[in-house]
């Protein structure tokens, strides 16, 4: 019991360390990958960044709503619906619009990347390409890796000016707050250090999960089932580092 | 080739969406009363308390933002909070026996500078001190000195009888 429980802490310790070292390859060999190998990179910018727009939007835009409905129903009970804009932009900015959009990204172009990769494994790509002296890491791994961190802010400020502008239609048009007070309100209340805050945020969540996306996929058992489980795994992992580091940066932050 | 085609419009489309995005949220959300000027002269002022004001707090007169706090010091010697503010060079004929009075936007709104015209005939300039000046009303004290004037009052009504 006590032996199992040991060896259960080694095995998470050599894990991490390899997934650590792996972190550090791929930041090692990325900026030569960027330089020579920009197509791959804008490729898959194009695939877990602009195939994630959709989803993005529209999600934004509800979460905003939602936010907008919610702020405006419990502040009128004080008169004070006019802080609407303060309490969305608040929120969207700071919190829920870099932690939503790195789960969505999770479940939207992290899987993909898991999968992927996991099934070059399963069909032996990844060692043909090693036959060939063609570096998996540098073809297939790291331009990955870049696409996804560099998407990932992006999306995140998509998210964001959606959701604001999500939570002005159902705040100002449906309910009447005074347009000039949503925004006004909001633009005193918000410093530029908290909209560097979010994007702090976004941009170490789009590392995060990129990495271990790319890390499930490139470390999976190369099964059917080894797949499936990697992809799995990628999303559990993704929103749980997520929402640690988000708890810990805010904690460090504020 | 179709692909290729669309695969570059997608792409320019996310990141076109994406760096809007963030030069909305850069510049939008924040800030907006932000006073900008190319052309400032600094001004001190010494309050007995400042209360909560902070840097980049607005200074204002007749209700328009004409400047902005950038230090505020405490002097060890006089023991006051020295209050440095820059003031649009265009407003440069604002009399220098103007008071200066830390007060408060709206019941629980942020803290600002209050110029109140005076009658000189001399202007403010660079480097130059405002000496009237009213600090900040601090709820607590006045609550306190409410209390206060209300007990010795009792008393000496007792003290009458």
């Amino acid at each position: 019991m006590f032996r199992e429980l040991i060896e259960t802490f080694l095995r998470f310790l050599r894990t991490f360390g390899a997934m650590f070292l792996f972190f550090l390859r791929l930041l090692q060999y990325s900026p030569s990958v960027l330089v020579k190998r920009f197509s791959l990179v804008a490729y898959q910018v194009y695939n877990a960044g602009a195939l994630s727009i959709i989803i993005i939007m529209v999600s934004g835009l509800f979460v905003g709503g939602v936010l907008g409905l919610q702020a405006f129903s419990n502040l009128e009970r004080f008169n004070a619906e006019d802080a609407t804009g303060i309490l969305v932009g608040f929120a969207l900015i700071k919190e829920i619009g870099p932690v939503i959009t790195a789960l969505l990204f999770a479940g939207r172009a992290g899987t993909a990347l898991a999968s992927e990769i996991g099934l070059m494994k399963a069909t032996d790509q990844l060692s043909a390409m090693e036959m060939m002296a063609v570096d998996p890491m540098r073809y297939v791994a790291i331009p990955r890796f870049l696409g996804g961190a560099i998407s990932m802010p992006l999306l995140t400020a998509i998210f964001t000016t959606i959701g604001l502008l999500g939570a002005d239609l159902v705040a100002v048009e449906l309910m009447g707050v005074d347009v000039g007070s949503y925004w006004q309100q909001l633009q005193n209340a918000l410093d530029p250090k908290d909209v560097y805050e979010g994007i702090f945020k976004s941009v170490v969540f789009g590392l995060v999960a990129s990495l271990l996306a790319v890390w499930e996929g490139y470390n999976c058992v190369p099964t059917a089932e080894g797949v499936g489980r990697a992809t799995t795994r990628t999303v559990v992992i993704t929103a749980i580092v997520v929402l640690v580091f988000n708890f810990m940066i805010t904690a460090w932050i504020i | 080739m179709q692909q290729t085609r669309t695969m570059e419009m997608g792409t320019g489309l996310f990141v076109l969406l994406g760096i809007l995005a963030l030069f909305f949220l850069t510049t939008q959300t924040t800030g907006s009363t932000d006073f900008e000027a190319a052309d400032t002269y600094t001004v001190t002022a010494r309050f007995q308390n400042v209360g909560s004001l902070k840097k980049r707090a607005p200074v204002s007169m007749a209700g328009v933002t004409i400047g902005r706090v950038t230090d505020i010091a405490f002097d060890p010697k006089s023991l006051e909070a020295v209050v440095t503010f820059v003031i649009d060079s265009r407003y440069n004929e604002i009399p220098d026996d103007s008071d200066a009075s830390i007060l408060t936007a709206g019941l629980l709104g942020s803290q600002y500078i209050g110029l109140q015209p005076g009658g000189s005939e001399t202007y403010l300039g660079d480097g130059s001190e405002i000496y009237m000046t009213q600090s900040a009303v601090i709820l607590e004290n006045l609550i306190g000195k409410f209390l206060l004037h209300g007990s010795p009052g009792s008393s000496s009504d007792e003290s009458g009888q």
